[in-house]
């Protein structure tokens, strides 16, 4: 066997060994060390990447001398190396940039543990994306769940203890469901390995009482990671956990661990139950109906916020909707566009959570947007990588948000079906246009000069209560006397560029992802 | 209600003093922080009115003000008791078409029949369960024995002194006194109840902890048995005491030993397993106390970061730290 094949679980162990001795070392060292070894993770899982699409296939790994059905494994393809690469990418550039705020937002002696967490939280991303079985996805989505909200009330204000305790709710409720939807499956097909689970059921697909049974516990599990993912109706604890999360927490937070549950959930659909077993099941349909809701009502609530954080935390919902319709819309096509699209809106959402801040410090730090006007004349590389994020979410050529469109709707045409081709194409218009509504206004605003001088106002009672201060020692003459700063410059710049070449060579990105979902069930 | 603690430290000193002789309760010194409890009827309600008035004033209460007037805790109640009905019928419905308990199922026979017939041959464990856990899907209890680790960091995040959850280093220093002063190990009685427990329970739960691999028990169970042997000695002889070998230093040492080891033993076994190469771990005569190759150490492993945790929590509640905290004495 060659070496490069145990690459994956390399970076599992070396993640959850680093968590470890983050907790041992100092603030700083802690810091570059996790960037050191998020490197090293990168080289790793570009390896991999590269292995895969040279030999064509993926390869499955036994942890441990039990083959399946009897031992763990984990199994690798381009798919999931592709998902994993641009997971340690946005985490490399969103805990550079991010740390600025990190050192306001953290207490000093806390730092380190945040790296514990971030690097755990790796861990668990890492074996969720690689597991070929079922339960130890459910184990490291634990840690997930506890980790995320660790690197949320990081922060230790009342606000964000309160949103901690929100999304801990909603996601121990989901936790349970999923557990629930693993022991129904296990219980049926008496297999905790995805592949072999796969074979039973497709013996059990010819009888419907069984095919039932294998429904229902299918959807509590699916509502269990929907909940987790903030899928339409359950997406009301996203814009206080982003809102209130410290830059860096929150673009981890969206642009990685919803995804993450996402991921899980389609590879459950893919290769425990088998594609063409899934989409005759009514759940792609309601899958569908919930992703076209959340398209609609989340950008709606987005046009509603009064704070741009918030703003850009319901954008997500509507993104999140997007994705879960693409999944809904069956086909290779609509699996290609859900995929390319958790990778397209990864990479603008982080963006824009590691921006936001950085306007709102020079409007008095208030995201308010009152107050946010004229901020990106003030700060004008913060303003221009907004621009970008926002021209990509809109959906404007030449960044990945018009290629994930395009894939969208190209993915309804061919899914055969006309009503769902209607219906996905005038939601796809209605979203698009809303999205413009709440972008553009707020690129208005912040490119706006501000006659009010209200801009050096301190944050005052209202403003807390509607949820708007940010990095509470910021000083105002300080941050705008500061120029160029490379620690945020460049890691954003290297977010701006993938998206541009996400919008420009997309095709580059869709033919590995066909290819890895040929390898993937 | 935000308190002006700029009165200078040396009443505070004072006090203290004052306090830690047995004089007095050190919250009478400080006038600010006993108005909270003196302030009178009139004055708290003016408080709590104003109050009402500044939330009532913001854009969000004013919107969950409007929609409870509109009936919307009823709908909330009705759409409730709907769900959760529809729930308990979907799952009573699953649990009706699943196959009975006890009935022989053809589906699970493969993997069930491996585990119990060969298990202790393949492990070397008498004790089945341990060897499933630990040995046949090893991978989902290394990420199981993080997960515990992830809690504890949560909850240092959480409650750890520092200059955020802690209004002033005064605070921090009160709260730490406080604990000391209503520390119960002066009693007697808990004092010998406790060293009769404690004892019994620590050697109760290293008995746990060592025979995992033979009996029902191993390094979660043994490791909390440990961890409460723990607990019981910090509350009968006094933190100090237990400060004294358990400082915080030792603890992450142990946490990062045991959790280091744990990866990269099983990262160990699973690179020797998928790669075909001998792993060179003897399994030991069944039966005996070194038996079923790495299933000791690990045990050992997790038993000493579930002990680790099962304090700190304690510790952590009790007084917001792990071990005794040098910097903090030293700032006053």
């Amino acid at each position: 066997m060659e070496f490069i094949r145990n690459f994956p679980l390399f970076t599992i162990v070396l993640s959850l060994f680093s968590g470890v001795l983050c907790m041992l070392l100092p603030a700083r060292k802690a810091r570059n060390y996790t960037l050191v070894y998020e490197c090293i993770l990168m080289g790793l899982v570009s390896a991999v990447l590269f292995y895969t699409v040279r030999t064509g296939q993926s390869f499955t790994y036994v942890m441990g001398e039990f083959p399946a059905p009897w031992g763990n494994e984990i199994r690798a393809g381009i798919l999931e190396a592709l998902i994993a690469l641009v997971f340690l990418v946005i985490m490399f550039v969103s805990l550079i940039a991010g740390w600025h705020f990190l050192t306001t937002d953290i207490d000093g002696s806390k730092i380190n543990l945040y790296f514990t967490l971030v690097n755990l939280l790796t861990a668990a991303l890492m074996a969720i994306i690689w597991t070929n079985d079922i339960f130890t996805g459910y184990v490291f989505l634990e840690i997930l769940t506890l980790t995320s909200c660790g690197i949320l009330i990081v922060r230790e204000l009342g606000r964000t203890t309160l949103a901690a305790v929100r999304y801990m709710i909603m996601n121990l409720l989901g936790s349970g469901l999923f557990l629930m939807g693993v022991v129904l499956l296990y219980d049926i097909t008496g297999q905790l390995l995805m592949v072999p689970m796969q074979e039973t059921v497709s013996v059990i697909s010819h009888d419907p009482r069984e095919m039932m049974t294998l429904v229902l516990s299918l959807m509590i599990l699916t509502i269990g990671l929907s909940i987790k993912s903030g899928l339409f109706p359950f997406h009301f604890w996203m814009p206080d956990t982003y809102g209130w999360a410290t830059p860096s927490s929150a673009a981890i937070l969206s642009s990685l661990v919803s995804k993450a549950y996402i991921f899980l959930l389609f590879k459950i659909y893919f290769r425990c139950i088998g594609i063409g077993i899934f989409e005759q099941m009514p759940i792609s349909r309601v899958l569908f109906i919930l992703g076209l809701g959340g398209m609609f009502f989340g950008s709606v609530s987005a046009l509603l916020a009064a704070n741009i954080d918030r703003m850009i935390a319901f954008s997500s919902a509507a993104q999140i909707g997007y994705i879960f319709m693409g999944i809904g819309l069956g086909g290779i096509e609509g699996y290609t566009a859900a995929m390319f699209h958790i990778i397209a809106h990864s990479l603008t959402k982080s963006l824009l959570f590691l921006t936001a801040p950085r306007l709102a410090e020079v409007s008095g730090s208030s995201l308010l947007f009152g107050r946010i006007t004229g901020s990106a004349l003030k700060r004008r590389d913060a303003g221009l990588f907004f621009l970008a994020g926002s021209l990509s979410m809109i959906g404007i050529p030449l960044f990945a948000g018009f290629s994930s469109k395009l894939l969208f709707a190209f993915a309804a045409v061919s899914s055969g079906s006309e009503r769902k081709w209607l219906l996905t194409m005038i939601m796809l218009a209605v979203s698009a246009v809303l999205n413009a509504l709440y972008f553009i206004r707020t690129l208005i605003r912040i490119y706006t000069l501000d006659r009010s001088g209200s801009s050096g106002k301190r944050t005052t009672f209202k403003d807390a209560a509607t949820g708007v201060v940010i990095g509470d020692t910021a000083d105002q003459a300080a941050v705008q006397s500061k120029g160029f700063q490379a620690d945020y410059v460049i890691p954003c710049a290297v977010l701006v560029a993938a998206n541009v070449f996400l919008g420009l060579f997309s095709w580059v990105v869709v033919g590995l992802i066909e290819r890895g979902l040929s390898m993937f069930g | 209600m935000r308190m002006k603690r700029k009165t200078g430290t040396e009443p505070l000193k004072n006090a203290f003093r004052k306090w830690l002789d047995g004089d007095t309760d050190v919250f009478s010194e400080l006038p600010e922080a006993a108005r909270i409890h003196d302030i009178s009827r009139e004055e708290a309600k003016e408080d709590r009115k104003r109050v009402d008035r500044m939330i009532d004033a913001s854009a969000s209460a004013g919107a969950v003000v409007r929609a409870e007037r509109k009936g919307f805790r009823t709908f909330y109640n009705i759409v409730a008791v709907i769900s959760c009905a529809a729930l308990i019928a979907m799952l009573l419905f699953l649990v009706g078409n699943l196959p009975r308990y006890g009935e022989e199922n053809e589906r699970t026979v493969e993997v069930v029949t491996r585990y119990v017939e060969k298990g202790l041959e393949e492990t070397g464990a008498v004790n089945i369960v341990a060897g499933m856990i630990l040995d046949y899907r090893a991978f989902d209890t290394l990420g199981e024995s993080h997960v515990l680790f992830t809690a504890l960091i949560c909850v240092m995040i959480l409650l750890r002194q520092d200059r955020r959850n802690m209004t002033s280093k005064v605070d921090s220093y009160a709260s730490l006194r406080n604990d000391e002063y209503f520390d119960p190990s002066g009693d007697i009685i808990m004092r010998s109840v406790g060293m009769l427990l404690g004892s019994c329970i620590f050697l109760y739960g290293f008995y746990i902890l060592m025979n995992g691999q033979n009996s029902p028990g191993g390094g979660f169970s043994g490791g909390a048995v440990m961890g409460s042997g723990l607990i019981i000695f910090s509350a009968a002889f006094g933190m100090k005491s237990v400060d004294r070998y358990f400082s915080f230093k030792l603890f992450s040492g142990l946490t990062f030993t045991a959790l280091a080891f744990y990866s990269f033993a099983k990262g160990y076994v699973f690179f020797t397993g998928a790669n075909g190469l001998e792993n060179h771990i003897p399994k030991g005569e069944p039966g005996a106390l070194l038996s079923g190759g790495l299933i000791l150490p690990l045990d050992i492993a997790v038993g000493l970061v579930v002990a680790c945790t099962m304090f700190g929590f304690y510790s952590l509640f009790r007084r917001g730290n792990i071990g005794s905290d040098t910097n903090l004495t030293d700032q006053l």
